[in-house]
């Protein structure tokens, strides 16, 4: 990489892609501007709504009178890294063994519990809402969490398996050999070993789930409703409500949006699946 | 859950004497209409008076059917209280499926006798009432006085046809000032595009089904009413019309782009009320036209609150009821938020009290135009159905939005007006089919 | 140990997968209670000669072609630009990536409304300030309208995995091939293609994955129409089941959608898995 380059080259380089970043953010920026216009305001031409009108913090306050904000945001909360974790706890375990103990049929069996995930949820819904209602399990934030633990659940184990594979499998060997127990090798070898990836897995599983919005409609009413519903109230309008559905919208994905930013580099390494190294 | 549900609704049936001595929490799931929103804002009182509270599930019309349907028919007691309307509340009663709400005769102070005896019986099924109305409605057109008076059109006195209409719409149509000649639903559903559709083609004398249940779809009638519908929103509607439903056509309304807007008197209160509705003082109404019949040119639609089977907590759901449809709820309105925003269509007292008829000098017409509707009896041919903009069975919620989807595909140009009405006609027939109706 | 996962996953297949291949066996229509009748194939029947089924069929390949397509090339050329020397390259990193943060429902909301809103949206404004008629993208449009908003969203995932492709791409290989008078375009197709080909069909298996049942942005913005131009096949099985409450219907078209989804698993898994060797 000894090749010199030019500060115009690379002010090129910045200026088209800062357009393009610009670009693909806008509809983001723009959500964040109307949320801080009046509803009159927020239909205006963009030009007006940029330099000729007010800006006021109405709308946010309209939405929570509308809908309890921290209620939705709460089970959002619970539900995604409840998920996560509950993942968690029965992927490692399944990742390990595909990854030191591959049997022969350990790729077919990695590769069959991808393919549940391609399943349309919307074929299984009305049993899973019989035996939830069965089970009393609908609208409650502990059913919600065992679907979409399910649903990551082959991600989960898929990402984890790529992340293991690459830890040499003779430091286990070594463990063992220091008299370490299959339970004390995972949990104090293996594990430290695999933190970064385990954050990432951790990190896409929790925005996969904080984003579902088949399940979290279809199996919630009150108690355990979280964003994905509390948008869906605001999806149609009664009267003016651009300012009311941007406010609504960016404090649905605020939290997500800066825990993705903060964690970006471990993210894009749990985005390639290990696909990229 | 359903443990706790058991133990709450055992403690109900205990303290039944004293009625939410112990405080409970409903759950009641509403569309986003203007009228509920303001029965949300107007709730902390009840939940104060009695110390129960609500959880408000707020959802758009075409999700709320589908999760209240799939809720009540599969027993899931998800809800306590549910906004249903004409269609549900007949066929849902019938299926058992709703609490049967005759207790509220007995209670003098609500006075049921003073709810119109129409709307009840459109929410009851053999004799039993199911639930009670927020609101009720029939449609009419909005015009603008400001927008005609400058093209120098006559308000219509008389019911006009069709024909005149597109004539007028024509006249006043000028989108280069932001102004549209119609505004008319294009949302596919059959409580969005068909509640304006449906009896449009009443008008030109078409029918939903002959007397042995055969769709007509295909008929010459349907096809002169779809080739009208598509020309009229062509011609003079606002760009994107298929993205257009109740709540759109309100808001462009109310914003002032639309000159007329054939909808729901429900939405008076809304468009006449200058707190919400830039065109509250232009804006004025005439009859629904008719076209080759009269039959059948208003809708009869009503908005209310009803108590699923399913539900634990059904005495204090009624007394939620008896309040959000009390007398008292009515005037409580009035006072806060202004009698122009009192609904519609309830409560005779309401339409007789001064106060209302001074706020909201349209009352009157709207409560003639509502009596006059006649779901009995809704089209120029015979039918073996009641129902104007629905067909009271339940197979037409499919029927009806596939039909609205066909006819918003010719809307949009993405077929013709004979594709649409063909493909519509054979799933009619194949639903029919389906359910059973021709091997009797 | 892998037992536990297996067990689970079995059972969350096997138990609703089992009732719905028997309800659809059934005429069992929500809105008809009673007793269900045991029908044998006629529900199949009645979903393989629905007119919307085809259609269903073509609208799920191209929407997932589609944005397969714009995902891939728009990523490669996406990755290629930021993978040059700039200034505030986080940054800009962030910006690019933020939309796969986005909830599907708030981003088809907000294309719909804002954007794609012929009298109130942005590109309706800036059609008029230009003098044109505004464009009713999702009447005249609708399906290309979907694919955008869709390929929004996912063109993050795919710029990110191909940059981190092109980041470890060997560059004394790419400077001697330079060297040796190698054009662009053939360096490009001969060197860096190659290079790419995992991580595309690491891309093409995450994203069929989930491009497959597209549901939220559907439901949001054109409920599948006008007519049939939006329903894909998840849309027409939520169509019959949660619309038409044919419950019946809706599963044989929901066993029919497992089954297609598991054959395009198998040809997808044979050419991840031949990659994962490698």
């Amino acid at each position: 990489m000894a090749r010199a380059i030019s500060t115009n080259r690379k002010a090129l380089n910045t200026a088209a892609a800062g357009t393009l970043g610009f670009l693909m953010f806008f509809p983001i920026l723009w959500m964040i501007v109307l949320s801080l216009k009046t509803e009159e305001d927020a239909i205006r031409a963009p030009l007006e709504i940029l330099f000729s009108s007010g800006w006021t913090m109405e709308s946010f306050g309209a939405v929570q009178a509308r809908s309890d904000y921290f209620k939705h945001f709460s089970n959002s909360v619970i539900i995604s890294l409840g998920s996560t974790f509950l993942g968690l706890l029965i992927a490692i375990p399944a990742a390990w063994a595909m990854a030191f103990v591959p049997g022969k049929r350990t790729k077919d069996v990695l590769m069959w519990m991808l393919s549940t995930k391609m399943l349309p949820p919307v074929g299984v819904l009305i049993p899973i809402y019989l035996i939830f209602r069965d089970t009393g399990l609908l609208d409650s934030r502990l059913g919600l969490t065992f679907v979409l633990m399910m649903i990551n659940l082959p991600i989960i184990i898929w990402m984890l398996f790529t992340y293991f594979k690459e830890i040499p499998s003779e430091i286990l060997e070594a463990a063992r050999m220091d008299g370490a127990s299959l339970r004390e090798e995972v949990i104090y070898v293996l594990t430290p070993m695999a933190i970064p990836g385990i954050a990432s897995t951790v990190l896409l599983n929790i925005i996969l789930a904080w984003n579902e919005a088949f399940w979290t409609l279809n199996l919630t009413a009150a108690q355990a409703a979280p964003l994905t519903a509390f948008i869906a109230s605001f999806s149609s309008p009664e009267g003016l409500f651009y300012a009311k559905l941007s406010a609504a919208s960016i404090m649905a994905i605020a939290p997500i949006l800066v825990m993705g930013w903060f964690s970006q580099k471990q993210l894009v390494r749990g985005l390639t699946f290990g696909a990229v190294k | 859950m359903k443990l706790k549900n058991a133990f709450f609704g055992a403690t109900a049936l205990v303290s039944v004497a004293s009625t939410a001595a112990i405080a409970e929490e409903i759950t009641i799931v509403t569309v986003n209409n203007a009228d509920m929103i303001t029965m949300q804002e107007l709730a902390p009182q009840w939940e104060e008076a009695t110390g129960n509270t609500i959880n408000w599930v707020v959802l758009e019309e075409n999700v709320l059917r589908q999760r209240t349907t799939t809720d009540i028919a599969t027993n899931g007691g998800s809800f306590d209280i549910m906004f249903i309307g004409a269609y549900e509340a007949p066929i849902w009663g019938a299926n058992g499926w709703l609490t049967s709400l005759n207790d509220f005769a007995d209670d003098a102070a609500y006075d049921l006798e003073d709810i119109f005896g129409l709307v009840r019986d459109g929410l009851s099924a053999d004799g039993n009432l199911y639930a009670v109305p927020l609101y009720s409605e029939t449609s009419f057109t909005f015009y603008r006085t400001d927008v005609f008076e400058a093209a120098g059109i006559a308000a219509p006195t008389e019911q006009i046809t069709y024909t005149e209409f597109a004539d007028i719409a024509a006249k006043v149509h000028d989108p280069d000032n932001g102004i549209f000649g119609t505004c008319q639903r294009g949302k596919a559903g059959w409580g969005e595009n068909m509640a304006f559709v449906g009896p449009m083609a009443n008008a030109f004398g078409a029918r939903w089904f002959d007397e042995e249940w055969v769709p007509q779809l295909d008929s010459p009638e349907w096809n002169a009413a779809i080739t009208y519908y598509v020309d009229l929103m062509t011609n003079s509607g606002p760009p994107g019309a298929t993205a257009n439903g109740h709540n759109e056509n309100r808001a462009l309304f109310k914003d002032g782009k639309c000159a007329t807007w054939v909808d729901a008197t429900s939405a008076a209160n809304d468009v006449r009320n200058p707190a919400t509705s830039n065109v509250a003082d232009v804006t004025d109404f005439f009859q629904a036209p008719k076209q080759a019949t009269e039959k059948g040119t208003g809708w009869f639609w009503s908005w209310a609150l009803a108590i699923p089977a399913s539900s634990q907590k059904t005495d204090v759901a009624k007394d939620f009821l008896k309040w959000g449809t009390s007398k008292e709820y009515f005037e409580m309105v009035g006072e806060s938020k202004g009698w122009v925003a009192v609904p519609s269509g309830t409560r005779i007292s309401v339409h007789e009290d001064p106060r209302y008829l001074e706020g909201a000098p349209f009352a009157e017409s709207i409560k003639n135009a509502i009596l006059s509707v006649d779901p009995t009896d809704p089209s120029l041919l015979p039918v073996p159905y009641t129902g104007v903009q629905f067909v009271a069975i339940p197979e037409f919620q499919g029927i009806g939005n596939y039909v609205g989807q066909q006819v918003a595909a010719a809307l949009a140009g993405q077929s013709t007006v004979d594709e649409a009405l063909a493909n519509s006609q054979q799933f009619a027939v194949r639903e029919m089919t389906k359910a059973g109706y021709y091997n009797k | 140990m892998i037992s536990p996962a297996v067990i689970l996953l079995l059972m969350w297949m096997i138990i609703p997968l089992g009732m719905t291949i028997y309800f659809s066996t059934l005429r069992y229509n929500l809105l008809q209670p009673g007793n269900s009748p045991f029908v044998g194939w006629e529900n199949y029947f009645w979903f393989f000669t629905d007119p919307s089924f085809s259609a269903a069929m073509i609208n799920s390949l191209v929407l997932v072609g589609g944005v397969l397509l714009i995902t891939i090339v728009g990523g490669i050329l996406f990755a290629m630009l930021l993978n040059q020397a700039m200034w505030g390259q986080g940054i800009i990193r962030i910006l690019v990536i933020s939309p796969f943060f986005v909830m599907p429902t708030v981003s088809g909301l907000v294309w719909k409304n804002m954007f794609m809103n012929p009298v109130n949206g942005i590109f309706g404004h800036i059609a008029k300030l230009l003098g044109f008629a505004p464009i009713d993208f999702f009447g005249q449009m609708p399906m290309a309208s979907i694919i955008l908003i869709v390929s929004w969203q996912w063109l993050p995932f795919a710029t990110l995995i191909l940059l981190t492709a092109f980041q470890s791409l060997d560059q004394e290989q790419v400077e001697a091939a330079e060297m040796d008078g190698a054009t662009w375009a053939s360096r490009f197709w001969f060197i860096t293609l190659p290079h790419l080909a995992r991580p595309i069909t690491m891309v093409i298996l995450i994203e069929t994955i989930f491009l497959l049942s597209i549901f939220a942005e559907i439901l949001v913005t054109t409920n599948g129409g006008p007519g049939v131009a939006t329903t894909n096949l998840t849309y027409l099985i939520y169509v019959s089941s949660l619309l038409q409450f044919d419950v019946g219907i809706g599963s044989a078209g929901g066993v029919v959608a497992i089954i297609l989804a598991n054959i395009v698993a198998f040809f997808l898994m044979r050419m991840i898995g031949k990659n994962l060797d490698a």
